[in-house]
């Protein structure tokens, strides 16, 4: 995952060794691997019997649709009330 | 004299700890240290030996106080107190300061007291001795904004307990008893003492509190508070409000909100309290519920909770005492530096998003299903919900953000030996939990027939938490995910920190121009009455003006004239 804040980046101290996690391919890897997980875990439904309280749980793959729909909506809503909500850092200092 | 003992023993291990606190200040740093370690370790057993049943009763202005009952609700929560006093203790080792250790232990004390206390009074005065100890872990801080925040603490948790008193004279005038026993809400004074429990458990509009005096306090200070005064409010409530049935919809919204506050929060220490704030929703929920099943959840969540909590806020405060910042915004690539700070706040993080194997998962579960069985639809979704933003925001925010995401270039040296045995032992018993959940479920108020690890439960987890984590990678990958930015964003507390204020200030103003104008005008009147007075009997006015003294003799030999002449044509 790659930097996108928008704050001054400092970066490594000049000199310093590159750690395992500083090289692009291997943070790559590590999101290769998280897409590999995912599959496999929706693909899991298919091999066990599930104990549903309500209908909606028995669909294939309910829960992994509705983690990943679900948080990209709260990241989009959170987005959204940046748009209302946001102020300055000191926006309670600043008439004392 | 001897009666007196007989009656006060045993005592409450609470009053114990909060009296051996008071000591603090009399001994030595170093004494001192061992002694706040010492004494909640001793008093630990202690409540394992002190047998079930009501102890320590006082008579008082004609009521029998109950200061000691031990049953299944409420030795869960003295214990999980006392063992969060002694973690606390170990991470603030290195803390000099006799004010807060004080502090801590009077608080930790009267929390634990509270916790124990059979009537209504006994837990009014502990409920007010809570505020008043712990918000010097606040001023500690000694920067102008922990004071105001401080201030705004104090007001509202002494609120809190007076409007509880206010609920317990109603109760104790209509029923005469002073237990506090399952209340419901129909019962007099009930709405009032919901009120009061709510403000400590920070129901939604009620819960800014908590956000604004948790990122203000000391290093050590928010380790304390987070685990004490908000857990004591869901034990009141599971104690007297079970079965309330609006408690579940409280408590859902509890649980969603904060995440949305908390995905934009840049400050660490206060998304860990938003994300607090959502956890205790899924206590609250149980209580609602109020089946054997959900209150066994919420005990054993609270539990858990506030071990993972506590760890969680200790990591972010090792990087504050290291760094002197906890914003998102101004930290990154710590893992470098810090990987056992790293670690510990990996294992915090993946028990509050109660992955399979931490402690999380074996107590948010019985919530879960404890709403799943009632057929509470809706509330089981808010709650799956809930349970994969917490994941997007404690899960992977606080970690990312800190050890990870883009180098900020500091190289802080790794958090001191006592933080790091504290947040050790707080992991082992994460994961210990997590892999071994029956000594705690032994500990629940009701017998316990459930069976976290089923294949379907462990795997439908994993989806929610991996599916999760997907979400938040794209995201990220398309540079959708908000930046961290400095930033404050409005909460409820804007109305009493701006629009109140603001407000008054306006109505204050309204009113000082008013006055302004009502007197301007009259002055106006009375000025140029005045002026016009003066100009008509100043000296040359219309009736001030003196005639010279020849016009004087001339009107006067005029008018003699005129007399003269009346006189002789009346004759």
């Amino acid at each position: 995952m790659s930097d996108h804040s928008e704050n001054h980046h400092h970066g490594a101290p000049a000199g310093e060794a590159p750690r395992w996690l500083d090289d692009k391919r291997n943070v790559k890897k590590i999101i290769y691997a998280l897409f590999a997980v995912c599959a496999a875990l929706f693909a899991a439904d298919a091999f066990y019997h599930k104990h549903p309280y309500f209908e909606a749980e028995s669909w294939f793959g309910f829960y992994a649709v509705y983690g990943f729909v679900m948080c990209v909506g709260l990241v989009l809503a959170a987005k959204g009330m940046r748009v209302f909500l946001m102020r300055d850092e000191d926006y309670y200092d600043r008439d004392r | 004299m001897t009666a007196i003992a007989d009656l006060l023993l045993p005592m409450s291990p609470g009053i114990l700890l909060a009296l051996g606190g008071l000591l603090v200040p009399f001994l030595s740093a170093r004494i001192s240290r061992i002694y706040v370690l010492a004494l909640p370790a001793v008093l630990l057993a202690y409540i394992f030996a002190l047998p079930d049943g009501s102890h320590a009763a006082v008579s008082f202005l004609g009521y029998e106080l109950e200061l000691l009952r031990i049953d299944n609700l409420s030795r869960i929560f003295a214990t999980i107190f006392m063992i969060a006093a002694i973690l606390g203790n170990l991470y603030a080792w290195h803390e000099a300061d006799p004010v807060q250790r004080t502090a801590a232990q009077v608080y930790a004390g009267s929390a634990i007291a509270a916790a124990l206390a059979g009537d209504l009074i006994s837990l009014f005065v502990f409920w007010e001795l809570t505020a008043i100890s712990s918000v010097f872990l606040i001023w500690a801080s000694g920067t102008e904004s922990a004071f105001r925040s401080g201030m705004r603490y104090l007001i509202i948790q002494v609120g809190s307990g007076v409007i509880l008193l206010a609920g317990l004279i109603v109760h104790v005038n209509a029923t005469g008893s002073i237990a506090f026993e399952h209340f419901g809400l129909d019962a007099p004074g009930a709405p009032l003492i919901l009120l009061a429990f709510g403000i400590k458990c920070a129901f939604p509009l009620l819960h800014n509190w908590l956000q604004d005096a948790y990122a203000e306090a000391t290093v050590t200070g928010t380790v304390v508070l987070s685990a004490f005064t908000t857990k004591l409010a869901v034990y009141t409530l599971a104690r007297g409000f079970a079965g309330t049935e609006m408690l579940i919809w409280i408590g859902a919204a509890m649980t969603a909100f904060p995440i949305f506050y908390a995905v934009i929060e840049n400050d660490l220490r206060r998304v860990l309290a938003y994300s607090l704030n959502n956890q205790l929703g899924f206590m609250v929920v149980g209580v609602g519920i109020g089946s054997e099943l959900a209150l066994n959840g919420t005990a054993a969540h609270a539990f858990c909770h506030i071990l993972y909590k506590a760890l969680l806020f200790m990591s972010m405060g090792a990087v504050l005492f290291r760094t002197g910042t906890c914003k998102g915004s101004e930290l990154g690539g710590l893992y470098k530096t810090m990987p056992l700070t790293m670690i510990f706040c990996v294992v915090g993080a993946a028990s509050i998003s109660a992955f399979p194997l931490f402690s999380g998962f074996v107590s948010k579960s019985l919530i879960m299903s404890a709403s799943g069985k009632e057929g509470y639809w809706f509330v089981w979704g808010v709650l799956l919900f809930a349970s994969a933003g917490v994941f997007h925001h404690s899960g992977i925010k606080i970690p990312y953000f800190a050890f990870f995401a883009h180098d900020s270039g500091r190289r802080p040296k790794e958090a001191p030996l006592n933080m790091l045995l504290a947040m050790g032992i707080a992991a082992a018993f994460c994961i210990g939990i997590g892999i071994w959940p029956e000594p705690l479920y032994a500990l629940l108020p009701y017998d316990v027939d459930y069976v976290p690890y089923t294949t379907s439960h462990v795997i439908t987890q994993l989806q929610l938490l991996m599916f999760s984590a997907l979400a938040f990678t794209v995201l990220m990958l398309y540079r959708i995910y908000p930046p961290e930015l400095k930033s404050t964003n409005l909460d409820f507390d804007w109305v009493y920190r701006r629009l109140l204020p603001r407000g008054l200030v306006a109505i204050g103003r309204a009113i000082d121009t008013g006055y302004k104008h009502v007197t301007d005008d009259a002055k106006t009147v009375i000025r140029s009455a005045m002026s016009l007075s003066a100009s008509v009997f100043a000296p040359g006015g219309l009736y001030g003006r003196t005639f010279g003294v020849g016009n004087a003799v001339a009107i006067i030999a005029f008018l003699l004239l005129v007399a003269l002449m009346v006189s002789y044509s009346a004759v």
